[in-house]
Order: C-alpha cells, then sequence, then structure tokens
C-alpha cells in the first residue's frame, strides 16, 4: 500500500522512571506504520510494550524519543491534541473505569459535550452509535446494570459517536466473559469492513489476531514479528518463544505435522474440523 | 448479605407529575424561597398558610405521604428537644402547670408548636425536592445557578462534574464492597458480631483495598477522560437542555401571591 499512513511510529523510544530512580525502558527504536482501513492486531506478553504503544497513539503519553504522528500530525504538538484525540479514539481494560455518564446516553454524549457540538447534532448522533453496537433501547438504562460485554459496547459506542479515524482497543476484552468478548470482537471486525474504521486491536489473545489483516507480535519493546497472520501462526515455535499462546487449531495442525500428518494452512477450529474429517475419509 | 440492591442513591421517586416536571432550578429556587417564608411566619394564620401550600404541593408530586414521613426521621430528636426546651423555658402569659420549680407557660406552648412546625416545613419541603428530583438534574440545577459565580473564579463546572462522577460510581463502589466484605468473610473476617469498637477494627480490611481500588479507578477514569478529549468546561456543551416551562410560571405565581398573603396576614 503505497497509502499515507495513519498512524505512524518513527524511531520511538519511551522509558519511565521507577521508584528507585532508574530509566526503565519499554519501547526501543520502534518504527511502524499502520494503513487506514487496516485491522491490525498487536499481540505481545506483559510488559512488551503493547499498552504504551496505544498511549502513545493518543498523545496519553509522550515518547521519551522519536515521534509519534497521527494523520500526519506529530502527537508533540500541543495546539493539534484536539484533533488528534478526535482522530484516534481508545477502548480501555476496565468498562467500569472509562464510563462517565449516569446514564447510557449521557455517557455516549460525554465525548460529544467535549467537542462542543449541539445538542440536536448529538442526539443524532447517539442514536446512531447505539445502532451500530446493537444497544438501542437502552438509552436511559443506568451502566452498573448492564453486562460486562454491554458496557464495553457502550464505551466503544462512545468513541464511535465521535467518528473517529483509528480505533484503539487496549486489552479491551481482557476483563470480558467469552461471550462478551465474542460480542465485542464481532462489533470491532463489523466497524472495520463496513465503516472502514481503522482498528488497532492489542490483546493478548491470539485467537483475536486470526481475523486481522495484519498482526504485529512485540516482544520487550520491539517488533518482534510482522506480517498476515497465516505467516505469523505459521511460526509456532517463535511465538511460543514470545511468551504468546498459540490458537489450538494452529498448535494441533503444527503438532500433527512434526508427527508426519501434514494438513494444509488453516487458522480457524472449523476449518481444522473439516480437513481432519477429510482426511478421516480418506483413510 | 447483598446490600447493593437496597440503597436508594439519594431518595429520589421516579415520577411524572406536576412537582417532578418542573425545573431544578425554579425547583431549588423555590426552596430556598420557602425557607425564607418559613421565617416571614408569625401567627397561626400564617402557618396555614404555609402549611396550605405544602399540602397541596405533596399532592401535586403524588409522593406517598410515607415517604415524607420517612425525611423526618432524623430530625425526629432536635424536634422532641426544641420543643421541650420551649415547653420548660420560655416563660410569659398564664402558668399552665406548675411543678416544683418546673412550670410550662402559655407563651412557651405557642414558641414549641411554632418552632416544630417551622422545622417540619423545612424539612418537607426540602424532601420533597430531594423526593421528586433526580440526583443528577440536582447537580444540573445547581451547575447552572451558580453559573454566574464562575466568574469570581469559582470552578462550578468541576464541582458539578465531580457530584455527578460521584453519583455514577456509588452503585459501582457499593458492588465492590460487597465483593470486598465477602472475600473478606470467606478468609475469616468477623464484620457482624462485637461491640462497636471492635466492629469498627474489623472494617479495616474492607475499607483499604475499597480506598485503593478507588484511587485506581479514579486514575483509569481520567485517562479515558482525556483520551475522549475533555479539556474542562471551555467550549464544552450539554446534551441535557433545562428548559422552563408553563409550569414554572406557575410556581411563581404562587410564589407571589405567598409573600402578598404573608406579607398581609403576618402580626
Amino acid at each position: 500500500m503505497e497509502e499515507k499512513p495513519i498512524v505512524a511510529f518513527r524511531n520511538v523510544s519511551f522509558s519511565y522512571q521507577n521508584e528507585a530512580g532508574e530509566n526503565v525502558p519499554v519501547l526501543e527504536q520502534l518504527n511502524l506504520e499502520i494503513h487506514p482501513g487496516t485491522y491490525v492486531a498487536i499481540l505481545g506478553h506483559n510488559g512488551s510494550g503493547k499498552s504504551t504503544m496505544a498511549k502513545l497513539m493518543n498523545a496519553l503519553l509522550l515518547p521519551s524519543e522519536g515521534h509519534v504522528l497521527v494523520n500526519g500530525c506529530d502527537t508533540r504538538e500541543l495546539p493539534r491534541l484536539a484533533e488528534i484525540r478526535r482522530t484516534v479514539g481508545m477502548v480501555f481494560q476496565n468498562p467500569d473505569n472509562q464510563i462517565v455518564g449516569t446514564t447510557v446516553e449521557d455517557d455516549v454524549a460525554f465525548g460529544l459535550e467535549n467537542l462542543g457540538l449541539e445538542p440536536r447534532e448529538m442526539r443524532k448522533r447517539i442514536d446512531q452509535a447505539l445502532q451500530a453496537v446493537q444497544m438501542q433501547g437502552y438509552e436511559k438504562r443506568q451502566p452498573h446494570r448492564l453486562s460486562g460485554g454491554q458496557k464495553q459496547r457502550i464505551a466503544i459506542a462512545g468513541i464511535i459517536a465521535m467518528h473517529p479515524s483509528v480505533i484503539i482497543l487496549d486489552e479491551a476484552t481482557a476483563m470480558l466473559d467469552p461471550q462478551g468478548r465474542q460480542e465485542v470482537c464481532a462489533l470491532v471486525r463489523r466497524l472495520n469492513r463496513e465503516e472502514g474504521v481503522t482498528v488497532i486491536n492489542i490483546t493478548h489473545f491470539p485467537e483475536e489476531a486470526l481475523d486481522a489483516h495484519r498482526v504485529v507480535v512485540m516482544k520487550q519493546g520491539a517488533v518482534y514479528m510482522d506480517g498476515s497472520p497465516a505467516e505469523v501462526f505459521a511460526q509456532v515455535e517463535r511465538l511460543q518463544e514470545a511468551g504468546l499462546d498459540v490458537p489450538y487449531a494452529v498448535r494441533l495442525r503444527h503438532d500433527l505435522a512434526k508427527e508426519g500428518v501434514v494438513l494444509p494452512s488453516l487458522l480457524h477450529q472449523e476449518e481444522l474440523v473439516v480437513e481432519l474429517c477429510k482426511l478421516l475419509l480418506k483413510t | 448479605m447483598n446490600f447493593v440492591q437496597n440503597v436508594a442513591i439519594g431518595q429520589y421517586v421516579p415520577g411524572d407529575s406536576f412537582v417532578h416536571r418542573l425545573d431544578p432550578r425554579s425547583k431549588l429556587l423555590f426552596v430556598v424561597f420557602f425557607a425564607l417564608l418559613v421565617f416571614l411566619a408569625n401567627n397561626p394564620l400564617t402557618y396555614a398558610i404555609l402549611l396550605l401550600f405544602l399540602a397541596i404541593a405533596v399532592a401535586a408530586s403524588q409522593i406517598p405521604a410515607s415517604f415524607l414521613v420517612n425525611g423526618l426521621k432524623p430530625v425526629w430528636f432536635i424536634l422532641l428537644f426544641t420543643v421541650l426546651l420551649h415547653l420548660l423555658m420560655t416563660k410569659g402569659g398564664t402558668v399552665l402547670f406548675r411543678w416544683g420549680w418546673l412550670s410550662i407557660e402559655e407563651e412557651g406552648v405557642r414558641q414549641a408548636i411554632y418552632v416544630s412546625l417551622r422545622l417540619g416545613l423545612l424539612v418537607l419541603g426540602g424532601s420533597l425536592l430531594t423526593l421528586t428530583t433526580s440526583p443528577i438534574d440536582l447537580t444540573d440545577g445547581m451547575e447552572r445557578l451558580f453559573s454566574p459565580l464562575k466568574r469570581v473564579g469559582v470552578p462550578v463546572h468541576e464541582i458539578a462534574l465531580m457530584l455527578s462522577i460521584a453519583l455514577r460510581f456509588i452503585p459501582t463502589l457499593l458492588e465492590e464492597t460487597d465483593k470486598i466484605m465477602k472475600a473478606q468473610m470467606a478468609r475469616g473476617a468477623d464484620l457482624e458480631t462485637g461491640h462497636m469498637l471492635k466492629r469498627a477494627k474489623n472494617i479495616i480490611p474492607v475499607v483499604i483495598p475499597l480506598f485503593i481500588s478507588a484511587f485506581r479507578r479514579a486514575e483509569e477514569l481520567a485517562l479515558a477522560m482525556e483520551a475522549r478529549g475533555y479539556r474542562g468546561g471551555e467550549g464544552r456543551t450539554r446534551l441535557r437542555q433545562l428548559a422552563f416551562s408553563w409550569r414554572d410560571g406557575v410556581l411563581a405565581g404562587l410564589a407571589v401571591v405567598m409573600v402578598l398573603l404573608l406579607g398581609w396576614w403576618r402580626s
């Protein structure tokens, strides 16, 4: 793709000081470009620097060295902060700690109020956003009465109402039950496919990376692997070295190959089942 | 043991009555005004007017009387105490009762009745406000009413936002308290027996984790708010718009009538 990247890291280093006053490096000389309209999954073990990356992209943190560019603007440029935060929306891990409003509609409105929109326009966007996350009819509900997956969908509605070009999910599914995780994953896939929103899903669940266009694996503050899910998941040993789990279907195919049973390249469990059945019928 | 369900925030009773649908600003202003009027009353007729008005307001609010009586609970003791003090200490007029050095005189009875009426009217008026206005509408109303104070440097918007966030997090923190209490009880903590001091001491293992988590929540929330473009009250619009209606006009009219009546009949 020769398009201009929507988010770019240029030689970015980031370190913080611990209690003892020592510099702890988190990211080192990171270079990464993310193109508009793609669905990128960033995988990494705890401490690989992936959450720091999310905060750098929204100017919640500034790099110690190098530059982070959002839509061509440097995140260091203070006057363009509002623009950057409107371009890049962020969904955090804990659904309870990112909901500001006392009712669902108040919460979705929070970002819009910050943008200074007219109440009528807000109302329109709230309706659209709630429809997009399939939570219409919940406008007057209190957030604490909703399930984890529903809360996270409300948080996403609050972000998409601001019409961002990029949505970053910073471990947004980590605290959800399997059903909530599925709801959220299906939603972001749809947003990416139908609305053309760039999605950056930062996660430690490899399964969530299967549907991405591109998978970036982080290890110790640097890009360790980068490619399509098929390319990345083909290298089971390297992934395990980065401390990452490998999706079950991928692992089983890999282990079978070692035993001499070679199956075509695949990622999903359903595909595996189909291939195994075919194999069973042949023998 | 799960007390999350039994805790009502504030004492708001949802409804759709005339009083519920008044603008929170006019309700707030009126309650202050009503409190001033209560101090103007000084004879049976004027008190009767105020009582009549309150009765009409209660009727119009469709709030069951039991809720209002509940509102008086916390002031029961003060009420009793002031009545007793006035009965025994205020002298004047004919002596109605004498026992040793104790005596109850006419003026004392009058004052006791007036003061308890005054206190009752104030508390009931206030309760009616909180019973018919949701906490979020109250904060909204207060924010608008106090917004002129911004010019002298009072952080009105910030205070209102703090209040509304507090309201938002009360159920969350209650749920968490419940969880921590259960977790500590599962580990053998005894939170329910013993005398007061011991129980207060036993609650420490609940309070400390709660505080730590509240601070962590606050930090994360601040980050999330910033990420959603929060920059303070400057240039911010609101989804909730307050608008005066004919109901507020009626209330203002009533206020004028009450001033006139009280001014006329007070002695």
